[in-house]
């Protein structure tokens, strides 16, 4: 077990911490705060080590705690409304071609080749993730950054595995468009 | 036969978890059936492929404050603890 490897303690707090520390930030967007909540999960984390029954869980298992400390932290907006991503409001404008129909979509083709485009997009994407509407926010966040598996982000985050999949979806499209625009906007549209 | 585009709906409602290998077999057939034919649904299928891809490969560019000597002990406290 990890509670029993001292030499495991610093590579242990350094990764996890960082982790929690990027995924405050993104949630909360205060650097003050994310330093804070990697602190106090880190000391539960330890605190709580001998009740992580199964070391393959341990991502999960640290999330749900960084997750309560950072719901803590925020408690006073935890009843601010959220606004809701319907799919409509992402499904792009077609025009009729001589070969059919056609999406008004920027140009991707260049995406996975051009390193520099990547670079500008990686950038981009961070700002998106954090305009996201926090429900969303979490779901894209666990899935698509930390890569946790669905049934894994649903214990996270207390929610079915039918609607981590409702807002993973609605999340990766809101974060499409903003790319879109921005290939658009950049001259490849 | 002509393309039939009124498909289109149903694979851009369900195009991350066709993505994602989530959908039952019968769903993820018809869908790559579909998709097969469809260049404007490739096309959109293509970028929201490669938005997930950078959601992978993202790395804040903010790191935390190293860990103060105080905070630190406390950790390593905790962590004894937890080792009885």
């Amino acid at each position: 077990m990890l509670a029993g490897d001292e030499a495991a303690f610093e590579p242990f707090l350094e990764h996890f911490r960082r982790k929690v520390f990027h995924h405050t930030i993104l949630m909360c967007g205060n650097r003050e705060d994310a330093e804070e909540v990697a602190q106090d999960s880190m000391l539960k984390v330890f605190g709580k080590l001998d009740q992580l029954h199964d070391p393959e869980q341990v991502r999960p298992w640290v999330f749900r705690i960084a997750r309560n400390e950072c719901l803590m932290k925020r408690r006073k907006s935890l009843f601010a409304p959220q606004r809701e991503l319907s799919l409509e409001e992402f499904r792009p404008a077609r025009e009729e071609g001589e070969n059919g129909p056609r999406l008004e979509i920027a140009d991707w083709s260049d995406v996975p080749g051009d390193a520099l485009l990547r670079e500008e997009l990686r950038g981009r994407i961070g700002e998106a993730i954090r305009d996201l509407p926090e429900t969303y926010k979490a779901v894209v966040l666990m899935r698509d950054v930390e890569e946790l598996t669905t049934e894994e982000t649903a214990r996270v985050l207390d929610i079915s595995t039918d609607l981590v999949k409702q807002r993973l979806h609605r999340g990766r499209l809101a974060l499409r468009k903003h790319l879109d625009e921005y290939l658009k906007v950049a001259g490849r549209g | 036969m002509a393309h039939d585009h009124t498909k289109c709906g149903d694979v851009f409602a369900m195009l991350s978890e066709y993505l994602d290998v989530e959908l039952p077999p019968e769903a993820c057939t018809e869908i790559h059936q579909h998709v097969e034919g469809c260049a404007p649904c490739v096309e959109f299928a293509e970028s929201l492929k490669r938005t997930v891809e950078l959601c992978k490969e993202y790395e804040p560019d903010t790191m935390p404050e190293p860990v103060s000597a105080a905070a630190k002990a406390e950790l390593m406290a905790a962590w004894r603890k937890a080792r009885g």
